[in-house]
């Protein structure tokens, strides 16, 4: 735990790349540049790119505010202003933030938004926190993106329709009025280009999880790596070259038959393959990391890394139908698939990447990944005969993370699954 | 006509009928009736109606239901109702329902319509996605492809085309049943004590699992008991209740608000069944585009519609003067995210429009109400004590 976490250069560009856009932030009003929030799940990145804007990810800051150890202050004073509980901490942490100053993770100011985007895709909470926002910002513009959840395991050409109005009649004409900047396609287009490259790249990074040993954790480094993206820098060149260099990064690990990096340097010995549902507690991520690798165990795929987008299945952004492409994406992201989808496509992870194991991290203020789980959980279990662990924590509130329980849990975990593989050898012989 | 108490316990007995029987009669009445199951919040009953199905409020088992399966499938800070709506179909009380319809209203409910179709329960599940897009031609032209769906699916099993005449008469229905229910809203704003809350709730409640016709018949004999001068006033408050538009409390516990010293003039508990203000057009040529229409610009407030344009806080204080209530009770059910999302932007209006309030949280099996019976008298008390100081300060 005392030992600093290795650098490659992919961790540097990120860090820059992070740097530079809270720079930016800080700077917005110096330099006349709108302001854009807006959500992880759903994000119009290369829309609100084509405005010139700026994003602020509300969640992203209280996921860093967790790990900077601010979220309990910041969910404590808006518990004192009538907040739940029981609520999304995210929600709380942000709002906290604002009320202490709203300072950033950088230590910065984060200016008020010009605009709340509102793409609620998959999480009702977001409408919420929105509606909490523009009472605090009244004299911020808040455009609604309706995004129809995927009922039937499809993307039907009228849910495609009525994501594309909105966009023509609402989205659009209103981030005009806003940023003064007319709507330029061929822009939207050059940007949705660059998204394509930078999916096809994050589709072949998660699927080296393949090789034995894995060369990355596909959870908590996962994490990492769809940084980019999910913070408002798909769709640029910048968000290119980051995955450019972190798969060549990836191939050399391959190609020397290396495990992944944890904060306390390379993994020495896999043991054990997991396939990991529901986001990570960010107030003890070193802490609950340090659990899986002390114990040998690699996350070969996660459903929290597909919370921006689910690229494994081979959709892309597509710059010839950019508004269609929008829709489409926006009605893709994992907590907007429905329950069976979302067992299919952990299923798939499972036997594609010879997971060992299936462990769920339930997250007690995210219902949009909670209310199911136990049930996708069983239905895994019975289709593929894999053991499955279970966990509870917490996104930002460190009230909910406790230590000594989890690693109880999940040392009991896998001894199960050492048990298994001893039987699965004494059968084989 | 019946006596008022004869037709109240009739409507108890329905209300709390975990085995729907009513509406097993009367699918068994007739060749190709089907039973469709809807959660709360709200959904546009007249469609299936229309196309000769019985709509059947599902609101979970409440405190009558023990619930031991349903805990399989849910952690303990979910709410209540999926587990006991989960109980209800695996303990096969709804194996007469043809198909089940998941309204959005959070993300609970939303997960709950993945969970059913996993376990093939139903010939069909829907999840209703309404549109949180208001115009017309954007949101309104989704929203009637959503309830195309639902009237596909019902095809598909009755073989029913439903014609316009059908869907006008079906709104029809529906109006009068509103009216009617915002008559003994109306009535019990000025004399609460001719009808009690609790009662007024088997009432309306009743009207979710029995053809509307015959809620309709229902509602005119309750409306012409209560034109009467009966009841005894009492020395109570008026209060709103707002928040439990979904899971429900206990009957205990909604007796208990009106026992410590408060006559609830407005609630939220059944808000689907009022969730249209004012007449549908029954008398149109596109009756989906009507229900449609009335969605986008006749909703009451809820916290599962975005509401921006028409923020919540003063559409409650608006109810809470024109129904001359003393103050409000946000009764919120535990881990209600979208209630208790709200509850800063409310509390915090409220404050600054000099509105009193309390909250509280409760589950549909909590049995322990003493707490809040103390509190809800407390807060009676404390308005009477100051009952000359103005309490609502808006326009």
């Amino acid at each position: 735990m005392s030992q600093e976490a290795q650098k490659e250069k992919s961790m540097i560009l990120q860090k820059e790349m992070i740097e530079g856009l809270f720079n930016d932030l800080a700077n917005a009003k110096e330099t006349g540049k709108k302001v854009c929030y807006t959500f992880v799940p759903g994000n119009l990145s290369e829309l609100i790119r084509t405005f010139d804007m700026l994003p602020v990810y509300p969640e992203i800051n209280a996921l860093q505010s967790a790990m900077r150890k601010k979220s309990a202050g910041y969910i404590k004073e808006a518990e004192k202003n009538a907040h739940s509980e029981d609520v999304c901490t995210y929600v709380k942490c942000d709002v906290g933030m604002m009320m202490k100053g709203n300072i950033g993770p950088t230590g910065q100011k984060i200016p008020e938004p010009d605009i709340l985007l509102l793409s609620y895709t998959g999480c009702f909470t977001f409408l919420k926190w929105f509606e909490t926002l523009k009472r605090e910002y009244p004299n911020a513009k808040v455009i609604m993106v309706h995004t129809p959840y995927q009922e039937n395991a499809v993307m039907t050409p009228e849910m495609t329709e009525y994501m594309v109005k909105q966009f023509k009649e609402e989205v659009i004409p209103q981030m005009e009025a806003v940023t003064g900047i007319k709507y330029d396609e061929a822009k939207l287009k050059r940007h949705l280009e660059l998204s394509r490259q930078a999916e096809d790249l994050i589709a072949k990074i998660f699927d080296t999880t393949k090789n034995k040993p894995s060369p990355i954790d596909a959870y908590f480094a996962g994490v990492y790596y769809i940084g980019p993206i999910n913070i408002g820098f798909r769709g640029t060149q910048k968000a290119v070259d980051y995955y450019k260099e972190l798969y060549s990064e990836i191939l050399e690990r391959i190609r020397l038959g290396l495990g992944p990096i944890t904060p306390e340097g390379e993994m020495k010995e896999e043991k054990y393959r997991l396939v990991v549902e529901g986001p990570p507690n960010w107030t003890s991520f070193r802490e609950f990391w340090k659990i899986f690798y002390d114990m040998g165990a690699v996350i070969v795929a996660s459903s929290y890394t597909k919370v921006g987008g689910v690229y494994d299945l081979g959709w892309r952004h597509d710059p010839e139908r950019p508004l269609e492409a929008l829709a489409e994406y926006c009605m893709n992201c994992y907590t907007n698939l429905n329950i069976p989808q979302r067992i299919d496509l952990l299923s798939k992870c499972i036997t594609e990447y010879s997971a060992d194991g299936y462990v769920t991290n339930s997250i007690k203020s995210c219902n949009s990944f909670s209310a199911g789980q136990l049930g996708m959980m069983r239905e895994i279990e019975d289709r593929l005969e894999v053991p499955v662990g279970f966990i509870e924590s917490d996104l930002v509130d460190p009230r909910y993370f406790s230590y000594s329980n989890i690693k109880n849990r999940l040392e009991s975990y896998f001894q199960m699954l050492e048990q298994r593989k001893m039987i699965k050898e004494e059968e084989k012989v | 006509m019946k006596p008022l108490n004869e037709i109240i316990q009739e409507c108890k007995q329905l209300s709390f009928d975990l085995n729907f029987t009513r509406a097993k009669n009367w699918k068994d009445e007739k060749k190709g009736r089907v039973i469709v199951g809807y959660m709360p919040i709200y959904f546009p009953r007249e469609i299936i109606h229309a196309a000769g199905g019985l709509p059947v409020g599902i609101f979970g088992g409440g405190d009558r239901k023990q619930i031991i399966k349903g805990d399989a499938y849910y952690q303990s800070y979910i709410c209540h109702i999926p587990r006991s709506i989960m109980e209800l179909a695996l303990d096969k009380h709804m194996d007469h329902f043809d198909g089940f319809i998941f309204p959005s209203i959070c993300d609970v409910i939303r997960n709950l319509s993945g969970m059913f179709k996993q376990l093939n329960i139903g010939k069909f599940v829907k999840y209703m996605d309404f549109p949180q897009n208001f115009l017309p031609q954007i949101g309104g032209v989704f929203y009637q492809q959503e309830m195309q769906h639902v009237l596909k699916y019902i095809k598909e099993i009755n073989g029913l085309d439903v014609t316009t005449e059908q869907l006008n008469h079906s709104i029809d229905l529906y109006n009068k049943n509103r009216q009617m229910i915002e008559f003994i809203y109306d009535i019990r704003q000025e004399f609460p004590w001719r009808l009690s809350i609790e009662d007024v709730y088997y009432i309306v409640r009743a009207g979710t699992v029995i053809p509307v016709e015959e809620h309709n018949a229902i509602l005119e004999e309750v409306c012409s008991h209560i034109k009467q001068n009966i009841g005894i006033p009492q020395d109570k408050v008026k209060v709103v209740i707002s928040g439990a538009f979904c899971e429900q409390p206990a009957m205990g516990l909604i007796k208990a608000i009106e026992e410590a010293g408060c006559y609830v003039v407005d609630d939220d508990y059944m808000l689907g069944s009022r969730m249209i203000l004012g007449d549908i057009d029954a008398k149109t040529k596109n009756p989906l585009e009507a229900i449609s229409n009335s969605y986008i610009f006749q909703s009451q407030y809820s916290s599962s519609i975005y509401d921006v344009h028409n923020p919540k806080e003063y559409r409650l204080a608006k109810i809470v003067k024109n129904r001359g209530a003393d103050g409000v009770i946000f009764a919120s059910a535990s881990f209600c995210d979208p209630s208790l999302l709200d509850a800063p932007i409310f509390q915090n209006a409220f404050n600054k429009l000099g509105i009193r309030y309390i909250a509280f949280q409760y589950s549909e099996n909590i049995n322990q109400y003493k707490v809040i019976k103390e509190q809800v008298g407390a807060f009676s008390d404390s308005i009477k004590l100051w009952e000359d100081e103005p309490v609502v300060a808006i326009k």
